[in-house]
């Protein structure tokens, strides 16, 4: 039953990170593209977490940290440069 | 048998959630009504796979709770993100016109401050 279940999440997963490339690519403004890519890391987690569970191995786990770190430090990094012209004044 | 009930239907709502997040960033047509969507992707999304991934920990006899510490710090940075995007759309594309008037001050933060008087 897990197995289909995880089918299900990675076709789910897959078609979510393509909709937030979508709107990476066809953005109206600047805060789309950002939401944007904010959505993708999310969706990346997610898919981390995923695998982690599809092979039982625990080490992706802080692959999926990292990536939520990351992400966050990016999208904050790419705000503030949009609102300052410059990330560390 | 119910542990594994319990860990396919985490992970069937996690990423529905996940992917209702994506539609609403499709789907909603105003650049700040956007910014609702991602955030269920991130919080109950996230959230379920975590949940799924701790119940399936279990299920192989080796309990791991670190997968919770994900959910806690997406949990403090989606609003901080959230609120640095909104910012950074307000700073962009609201006239100041448009903006009510700020309680104390001249100016809001984000905004460029009004120029000084030119002393001649």
């Amino acid at each position: 039953m897990i197995f289909y279940a995880l089918a299900f999440a990675f076709g789910c997963l897959a078609l979510a990170t393509v909709l937030a490339m979508w709107r990476l690519i066809f953005a109206p403004t600047i805060g789309d593209r950002l939401l944007a890519l904010d959505t993708m890391f999310i969706d990346a987690i997610g898919l981390i977490v995923l695998f982690g569970i599809a092979t039982g191995v625990q080490t992706y786990f802080e692959a999926a940290m990292i990536i939520a770190m990351l992400g966050f430090i990016s999208t904050v990094a790419y705000a503030r440069f949009v609102l300052r012209g410059d990330i560390i004044e | 048998m119910i542990l594994e009930v319990f860990v396919s239907l985490f992970i069937v709502v996690g990423a529905f959630f996940a992917l209702v997040g994506s539609y609403g960033l499709i789907k909603l047509d105003n650049p700040m009504a956007r910014l609702h969507g991602p955030t269920k992707a991130s919080t109950l999304g996230i959230g379920s796979l975590l949940i799924a991934s701790v119940a399936y920990s279990v299920l192989q006899d080796d309990l791991s709770l670190h997968e919770l510490l994900i959910t806690a710090f997406l949990f403090v940075t989606a609003p901080i993100s959230a609120h640095f995007i909104a910012k950074a759309h307000i700073h962009q594309h609201i006239d100041d016109d448009e903006m009510p008037s700020p309680p104390r001050d001249t100016s809001w933060a984000v905004r460029r401050p009004p120029d000084p008087p030119a002393d001649d």
